[in-house]
Parts: C-alpha cells; structure tokens; sequence
C-alpha cells in the first residue's frame, strides 16, 4: 500500500513536470508571437518615415512633421515594423489607405510620369541648343561680297556720260 | 531670258524649311504642359462641392468591412461628417452628431456617415469608443472621398438631401444638437 502510494506520488510529480514545461513552452510561445513596438528604434521608423508625406501638413517629411496626425502614423509604422513587416508592405499600406501622394517619389503611372520624363527632356534640349549656339559662335564670320565691277560698258553714250561724271 | 538665282539664297531657304518640323514639335510640347497645368490649376481652384449640385458618388467602407454606396441611399437624408481622432475640434461636436443620429435614427430615413480622415486605425476605433458613436463609419481609404469633396479641413458636414443634392455645408464643428436638427430638419417636411 505504501508502495502504490509511492508510486502514484511519483507519477503525479512526473505529471506536474510536465504540465509545467508544457505550460512554460506554450507561454514562451506566446511571447516570442507578441510584438513589441518599444524594441524597434526611432532610426527605424524614421528611415521609412522620411519617404512619406502625411497630406495633413504638405511638404513637411513625415520623420520631421510635429502635427499630432504624424505622430499617430510614426507609430503606425512602428507597430508594423515591430509585427514584421517589411518597408515596402508598410509603404503600399499607407498608399492603399491614403492615396500615392503620401509618397515622396510618386510612381510612375498616369500623369506622374510625366515628372520623370521632363526633366531629362529639357536637360537634353538645353545641351542641343547650347551646342548649336556654340558651333554658330565657331562658324567664321561670312564674307562680305564685293560688288562686281561693272563691265565697261560698249555704249559710246553710257562712256562718254561716265567720262564726264569721272571729271566733276 | 534666264534668270539667274544666287546661290546664297537656295542655302538660305534650306536652312530656314529644315528645323521647322523641330520647331513645331516644341511648341506643341510646350503648349501641351501649359494646358496640363492651367488644368490642374483650374481644378485645384475649384473650391468645394456646391450648394444645389449633385454631390459625387461615392463607396465607403466601414471599419466592419462592409461597403455603403450613397447612391444607394437616395430616398433618404445623409448627414456626412469628415473627421479625424488627431482633430480636436471634433471633439467638441461627437456628442452631438451621435445624439442626432439616435434621435433620426428610428424615423429610417436619415443616415449618418462618418467618414474618417487621414487617421490611423487603432485611434480611430478609439475615438468611436471614447465617444460612443454608434453611426456607420469608416475610413477614407486613398484620400478618395475628400478629395471628391475638396474637403478644406476636419471637421466638415455635408447634408445631402433625398435626391442626392447637396443641401447644406459646415465648416467647423456644429456648436450644438440644435444647430443640427435645424438643418436636418426642414429637408425631412418636404
């Protein structure tokens, strides 16, 4: 009898045993999946932060903007990043939420392309016109053609009219 | 009798025909941006929807997911309200927009739309909680809603009436529950 109660007191701690490393793995678990937003530094957030524009306060990056709005998706971005996201899911995030124009470099679809078209256009432009500008300053300058002399003429009265002008 | 053409001015004539097609295609490109441009400015100077007019159409998802299209709600009243959990004025009017809303609310025939603006979500779920709105809301997902609207700032209501016409704007929060009910009001007698 003592034995069996040995026996069973043996099992029953053997049993706690486990139930505590299975309770203290599932806990473990559940730590390692819950995401901590304290572990991801401003540096982090603020290097996904500078590539957007919050359209409350336009033109101010988002890493720099003081609005209250900002400050909510700063941490919006800080959350994500904590979750795992990568920079381009948290991007097309803010994009599919609040339109292209939260973007810095909007892409190049519709009339954005424009923006990348343009600016090379006119540099090439520019250096074409400064090139002609330039070969018209090397070409030398034209020739002033002289008047041909007049042939002499075989009209008695044409030479003898000049003969007289000559002697005036 | 022969009439001899100069050399010179064959040359000249060459030169002046040859760069016009580049000449042409320039200006065409430069006439083309300006009109981009006066467009865009045109558009940008336009001011919010009118009074009278029809206001655009427009699909809101809420935060339960479920999409509303108002002009599925022709027939009825639609009081949209713009706002934002960042925007303390509209703090001051939350009150009384969802004190409206329970007032209309079992007559069926006005809807009210919350519409929030360039918010986050989890504040934004918040701000329903802390206020205890009840009514349909949702986020403006890509700026769509507002920008139909040329909305100027947060808060902002727009009333629309049961044929689809704008019928009243408020800029700024509504100061009380009455000044709501005496816009919503007289639409709902006629």
């Amino acid at each position: 009898m003592s034995m069996l109660t040995k026996n069973s007191v043996i099992k029953l701690i053997y049993l706690l045993l486990i139930l505590l490393a299975a309770s203290l793995l599932a806990n473990g678990a559940a730590l390692a999946q819950e995401p901590d937003p304290a572990t991801i530094t401003d540096d982090q957030v603020n290097a996904i932060a500078k590539q957007l524009y919050c359209p409350v306060c336009e033109n101010i990056p988002l890493d720099v903007c003081g609005t209250q709005a900002c400050a909510q998706w700063r941490e919006l971005i800080r959350l994500k990043l904590s979750q795992g996201q990568s920079e381009a899911e948290i991007k097309a995030y803010f994009v599919a939420q609040y339109g292209d124009r939260v973007l810095a470099a909007p892409p190049a679809r519709g009339l954005n392309w424009l923006l990348y078209v343009i600016p090379p256009l006119a540099i090439l432009g520019g250096v074409y016109i400064l090139y002609r500008a330039y070969k018209t300053w090397k070409q030398p300058a034209p020739q002033v053609t002289q008047p041909k002399p007049v042939a002499a003429s075989s009209d008695e009265y044409v030479a003898r009219i000049e003969e007289e002008l000559r002697k005036r | 009798m022969d009439v001899d053409i100069p050399e010179e001015t064959n040359v000249e004539a060459a030169t002046r025909i040859r760069p016009r097609w580049g000449r042409i295609l320039v200006w065409v490109g430069l006439l083309t941006l300006l009109g981009i441009l006066a467009w865009a400015l045109i558009r940008n100077r336009q001011g919010p929807v009118s009074i009278g007019s029809q206001v655009p159409d427009f699909t809101l998802t809420t935060f339960e997911g479920e999409n509303i299209k108002l002009s599925d709600l022709k027939g009825k009243v639609v009081v949209l309200n713009f706002w934002a959990s960042w925007c303390k004025p509209c703090e001051e009017e939350a009150a009384d927009l969802e004190a409206a809303w329970r007032h209309y609310q079992p007559r069926g025939d006005v809807v009210f739309l919350g519409v929030d603006y360039v918010d986050t979500e989890p504040e934004a779920r918040a701000y329903l909680e802390k206020f205890d709105i009840t009514y349909t809301n949702g986020p403006d997902l890509g700026t769509r809603i507002s920008q139909a609207f040329r909305i100027t700032g947060v808060p902002e209501t727009y009333t629309i009436d049961q044929e689809g016409l704008l019928r009243h704007m408020q800029f700024g929060p509504f100061p009380n529950l009455e000044s709501i009910l005496k816009v919503v009001d007289p639409l709902l007698s006629q």
